[in-house]
């Protein structure tokens, strides 16, 4: 794949004693949507400093851009936006000073004509003269994104960008990320939603610090190739718990009415549940696993396999 | 839930003690700052400064006058440095504050004193800071009638009956009257930039860190060069507006004699200025909240109040507290601008105390340069 945008290989970092990154590979192209997933402290912020040169791997090397990520920090900052999962800007200062701000930083010209495109663009226009500090999370978040894209970056590095943001503002988010991609902008963008997952071209799992999973949604689940039954019925709970003890069960987790039981060994997983099928009140049916299903199953088989250290 | 509940107030009180104890840096400044305060008060601190410089004009080198210097000296409070020196270079040395006195043997003296002609003695002091000079002044004054009683003998005796055979007269320069305000007001002018410049910067990074746009700032391409000017440079327009206040009230409110160049004031207090923020730009790079910032920006003001000869006479001070202050931008900005002010000192007669201030700065600048970093490792 020549025309990676990142491609990095054994990428390492720790801090201290704890090794938050290990040996992590990656390669996206130009123009996709990749969605970096996993749970808490599991990387991911790490991963995205280190590309965008906010951190210095301990071991690993690669490119951004055509850009060494060990020597060309600068240039690969010039061309990246990177949006923090904390706000980062200024809250004294207003939206269309923050904007300012940070076009003045990377030298651009037309400066006035750069920034109200931008407010146009996100819907910024008649709020410009509000401090930062006084926005909703909502609309902190564009402000986020604007300050990202106002350098025409060819990459977006966004770190938890929906988080605490309501689902509209989010729709709206997502549509701008797609609208951006479809120009030729390629975003990796770390969430926890799995519906924001399923917008996502591809999607990268990482979990204590290594990537277990790559990869389209539809190759993810494919290549797991988990059994998965859907049980609906009264005293769920109950059932939950009986269910996680049998053989061929790997997971069983509660899906509002519904109970998701999965398992990778298919043959043992519906010799387990033939009783419960029996029963008249539980109604049982065949179902696909979904991509939270995959994840659970992935992180339960860490922890059985000791792979991972604790946090 | 409106009565005092032990149990809240318990919880509360060991939230506190825990805090206190996971911020090492805060915790250490609490008890290093007391501990600071002491020895510098304790040990430091001296208002009756004893062996103050001082240089003989000797026109005429008598054994009166070799007895009458040996006199001078045996009160404790001078000391001469060096053989006699001419008018001139006199002159310079006090000028440049390397002195505090000037003795001046006129010519024929021990044959006026002889002739019972009270023949009179100039002594010269610089009373900038009359608290420096007010024992030794007094001393030196008592020796009219004391000094030569040894050599007053046999046919001499006579001499000592009708008052002193001789005349000391004091010559206060700069500051005759010895106004506590001359000294004062143009060394707040230290005083205040060092504390506020220094606090300010201290912040300005820290308030990054703290409030988690550093993060933004360094994720994009501006270099630390960039981010330190961009930094310093209002905080010198603000430094400047508080020269400018003091330098007005000084003149029209408490009536301090401008002597000197103003723009040469302004020059060295750009300068000082600067070493001040490269400090606090240092701090900044260090404290990891905004409270430590503080805490070091003070327990770099304290010595300087101290140690600098603002508040307490320089030259009373041990040689270890000597050396410290020599150290301190502020010791040499407050003779420099003393010495403008006062003195009217001239671009040479600053020189001696400038260049410690502008390799302070750059001392300070470079740590400051290799402190700040680019990632977040």
């Amino acid at each position: 794949m020549s025309d990676a945008v990142i491609d990095v290989q054994g990428l390492t970092k720790s801090f201290g004693d704890k090794r938050v990154v290990d040996d992590v590979s990656l390669r996206v192209g130009k123009g996709q949507i990749y969605g970096f997933l996993g749970p808490n402290g599991s990387g991911k912020t790490t991963t995205l400093r280190m590309l965008c040169g906010l951190l210095t791997p301990d071991a690993g090397s690669g490119s951004c851009l055509g850009y060494d990520i060990r020597r060309q920090a600068a240039e690969i900052k010039r061309r990246t936006g990177y949006m923090t999962q904390r706000f980062s800007l200024y809250e004294d200062l207003t939206i269309r000073e923050n904007l300012s701000f940070v076009a003045r930083l990377y030298a651009l010209d037309r400066l006035n004509a750069r920034v109200d495109a931008a407010l146009e663009q996100l819907g910024l226009t008649s709020r410009q003269k509000q401090l930062a500090g006084q926005l909703s999370g909502g609309w902190k978040q564009r402000l986020a994104l604007a300050a990202c894209i106002l350098h025409e970056p060819e990459l977006l590095l966004l770190d938890e960008p929906t988080a605490g943001v309501d689902p509209k503002a989010r729709r709206d988010f997502w549509d701008q990320i797609h609208a951006l991609a479809g120009a030729g902008l390629t975003v990796l963008v770390s969430t926890h939603y799995m519906d924001e997952a399923e917008r996502c071209h591809e999607i990268l799992y990482i979990a204590y610090g290594r990537l277990i999973a790559k990869g389209t949604i539809k190759d993810v689940i494919a290549t797991h190739n988990l059994a998965t039954w859907s049980v609906e019925g009264p005293n769920l709970h109950l059932l939950s718990r009986e269910l996680q003890q049998l053989p061929g069960v790997d997971t069983v987790a509660a899906f509002g009415t519904i109970l998701h039981v999965c398992g990778h060994d298919e043959a043992s997983l519906e010799k387990s549940i033939a009783p419960y099928r029996q029963r008249p009140e539980l109604h049982w049916e065949r179902s696909s696993p979904s991509l939270e299903d995959i994840f659970i199953q992935l992180m339960s088989g860490l922890d059985t396999n000791g792979l991972a250290a604790k946090r | 839930m409106t009565l005092f509940s032990f149990s809240r107030f318990w919880a509360i009180l060991v939230k506190e003690f825990i805090q206190m104890r996971r911020d090492r840096l805060t915790f250490g400044m609490m008890m290093g700052v007391p501990l600071l305060q002491l020895l510098l008060f304790g040990y430091a601190i001296n208002t009756d400064p004893k062996h103050l410089p001082a240089v003989a004009v000797v026109a005429e080198n008598s054994a009166f006058a070799r007895s009458l210097l040996r006199a001078m000296e045996n009160t404790g409070y001078i000391r001469f440095i060096g053989a006699p020196v001419s008018e001139a270079t006199a002159d310079l040395m006090i000028r440049r504050g390397e002195v505090q006195f000037a003795v001046h043997i006129p010519p024929h003296f021990a044959e006026d004193i002889v002739r019972g002609k009270q023949p009179a003695l100039l002594v010269e002091a610089d009373a900038t800071d009359p608290v420096a000079t007010g024992n030794a002044v007094a001393a030196l004054q008592g020796l009219d009638t004391m000094a030569l009683i040894h050599d007053l003998k046999g046919p001499l005796a006579d001499l000592q009956k009708d008052g002193a055979p001789f005349e000391v007269r004091l010559h206060k320069r700069y500051n005759a009257e010895g106004i506590t305000q001359y000294n004062i007001v143009p060394g707040l002018m230290g005083v205040v930039l060092t504390m506020t410049m220094v606090m300010m910067t201290s912040l300005a990074v820290t308030r990054e860190r703290e409030r988690g746009t550093m993060e933004n700032l360094l994720a994009m391409p501006v270099l630390p060069m960039e981010v330190m000017l961009g930094k310093i440079l209002p905080y010198i327009v603000v430094g400047y507006v508080q020269v400018a206040i003091i330098v007005v009230a000084a003149r029209y409110l408490f009536m301090v004699p401008l002597m000197g160049s103003l723009p040469l004031l302004s020059l060295a207090a750009i300068i000082f200025i600067a070493a001040n923020l490269a400090v606090g730009f240092t701090f900044s790079t260090m404290a990891t909240n905004q409270l430590q910032a503080m805490q070091m920006s003070v327990f770099f003001f304290l010595p300087s109040l101290l140690l600098s000869g603002f508040m307490f006479p320089f030259r009373g001070m041990p040689v270890w507290a000597q050396v410290i202050g020599e150290v301190l931008p502020l010791t040499h900005f407050l003779r420099i601008v003393r010495g403008i002010l006062l003195k009217g000192n001239g671009w040479a007669d600053i020189w001696p105390d400038m260049w410690p201030v502008i390799t302070f700065l750059l001392l300070a600048a470079a740590l400051a340069m290799i402190r700040y970093r680019r990632t977040l490792d």
